[in-house]
């Protein structure tokens, strides 16, 4: 495929953006829809920096919740797949479970989670840990289970215990996909604390996040609010991803194919 | 010359693969210490299975097979397998690669990392030390790899067709190569090969090897004296060498049917 020039790059998606600003104000013009339903994006940003206060102090409240359940998930979820990946017995009676335990929606487990984890944050991370957690199980296992055969060969032959096999070959060849697993669970980790804070916000007091704002805001029908509160989270989600993004990079674009060649 | 005790001995050796047919029959030999010997014949003839079942990698089904006076498994820390692709660990880098046999033993890290220059120094790669190995071509890739198999000065080293998926300019240096290493630091070598010339210009004895079941149809010795000049490959005896063991290849390739 071609490349486009840097240049195009930045300027193909600014001028599109532009238009879909456009095609706003033309449905907002010609539909006379009023600014409670659908809001200008101008109005947006004027509700943005009216209630930045509010929106920064439960973005913050969502990232710790985001970023705890996310650093749970990332550890649990790493201790899980060895044992699967290393125990064809384990693996064998306990993969099947966790699959029946993600099909499960997590909507409808909440008011259980709040009644064991107690509302408020441990509820919030238990959410955000449960949605996050099966994609890093799931890709960390496969990691481990496709290790090279060769690579197995050569560790033999040089005699190593089995610990060393693992440390020194299973684990760092799974590093790929444990990284693609990180990857989902960083899109996935906000929204768990969100739709979490949604649930449970306001029983721990009106502290909560963002998802705690969109209930507020709903209520009191403050709609270009809404609208602000959703932008907060995606930069909030941006963040996450951009963050894994880079770990990614730091971990593997010295060695793994996925990144570039860079001569020398 | 050889001396008193085989340095591999295969005694009516038998190997099938479960229940299935018969890989290898009741093959027998003696590898002397010293001995380059390569193992050449038709696929499916269980050559790379001769060097599994040396390796410890795989056990033998019937007969007996004794490495350095021991079963294969106990052997294993003396001798070094060399595989047909590099197998480098892709997050190391060369100079890492080669470390790996020191840190599953446990050297500290100073001497691992000298030991390791002195190795990548013997291949001709001292300055590719940094290296990972995507940056390094096909060539470069299998010295490192002879490189690590050389650090722990390995009794026995085995060889599954590590130069096939080389260009032949490429593949007679490093036949060069092995024989210049392989003065400085000696070791026995058991050889796959589907080069005859190759297995010339290596070996001081080739073994051809017929298929269904796997089995040694003949043994050719190869007297040329080491060290053994490129030149050497010109030579009309070098040529009548290859052209004797092509003739045993032929009688054993499986009759075409029409």
């Amino acid at each position: 495929m071609k490349k486009f020039s840097p240049l195009l790059t930045w300027i193909l998606p600014a001028v599109s953006g532009l238009l879909f600003v456009a095609l706003w104000y033309g449905v907002r013009l010609a539909s006379g829809l009023q600014s409670w339903i659908l809001p200008t994006p101008l109005e947006i940003m004027a509700a943005a920096g009216h209630e930045h206060t509010r929106l920064l102090a439960a973005a913050g409240h969502t990232a710790r919740g985001a970023l705890g359940g996310f650093v749970l998930a990332a550890g649990l979820g790493f201790l899980t797949a060895l044992l699967l990946g290393l125990s064809k017995s384990l693996r064998a009676s306990l993969y099947p479970w966790l699959l029946v335990l993600q099909m499960t929606p997590v909507i409808v487990l909440t008011p259980i989670i709040m009644l064991w984890a107690g509302p408020g944050m441990p509820g919030i991370i238990t959410i955000t840990w449960l949605i996050s957690y099966f994609p890093i199980v799931a890709n960390m296992t496969q990691g481990l289970l496709s290790t090279d055969m060769n690579h197995v060969a050569l560790f033999r032959m040089c005699n190593a215990s089995r610990w060393q096999e693992v440390l020194f070959l299973r684990v760092p060849s799974a590093m790929p996909y444990y990284l693609a697993g990180l990857r989902i669970a960083a899109t996935l980790a906000p929204i768990g604390a969100i739709f979490g804070e949604y649930m449970v916000g306001n029983a721990s007091g009106g502290t909560g996040g963002l998802g705690f704002l969109v209930y507020s805001y709903n209520t009191q029908i403050k709609i270009p609010a809404l609208f602000a509160t959703a932008l907060t989270s995606c930069l909030l989600g941006f963040i996450f991803v951009a963050a894994v993004a880079w770990l990614n990079w730091a971990v593997l674009h010295k060695w793994h194919d996925s990144f570039e060649r860079n001569d020398h | 010359m050889p001396s008193a005790a085989p340095i591999v001995n295969f005694s009516s050796l038998q190997k099938r693969y479960g229940a299935g047919p018969l890989v290898l029959d009741a093959i027998s030999l003696a590898v002397q210490p010293g001995d380059f010997i390569s193992f050449i014949g038709p696929s499916g003839c269980g050559k790379s299975t001769v060097l599994k079942l040396v390796s410890g990698l795989s056990p033998g089904s019937a007969g007996e097979l004794t490495v350095m006076g021991v079963k294969p498994r106990q052997a294993r820390d003396r001798q070094a397998f060399i595989f047909q692709d590099a197998t480098l660990l892709p997050w190391l880098t060369a100079r890492l690669n080669v470390e790996i046999p020191l840190r599953l033993r446990g050297l500290a890290s100073g001497p691992r990392q000298a030991k390791a220059r002195e190795m990548l120094a013997l291949v001709g790669l001292a300055s590719a030390a940094d290296y990972y190995p995507r940056q390094l071509s096909g060539g470069m890739k299998m010295r490192v790899s002879i490189a690590r198999a050389l650090t722990l000065a390995p009794q026995l080293l085995l060889l599954d067709e590590p130069f096939g998926a080389l260009d032949e300019m490429t593949r007679n240096r490093l036949n060069e190569e092995l024989l210049a290493v392989r003065a400085q630091s000696p070791f026995t070598a058991m050889f796959v090969t589907h080069s005859v010339s190759e297995a010339v210009f290596l070996s001081n004895r080739i073994v051809v090897m017929a298929a269904q079941p796997g089995r040694f149809h003949a043994e050719v010795p190869v007297d040329f004296p080491y060290p053994r000049p490129p030149e050497l490959r010109a030579r009309s005896d070098f040529q009548a060498k290859v052209n004797e063991v092509s003739r045993l290849l032929h009688e054993v390739e499986e009759p075409v049917t029409a």
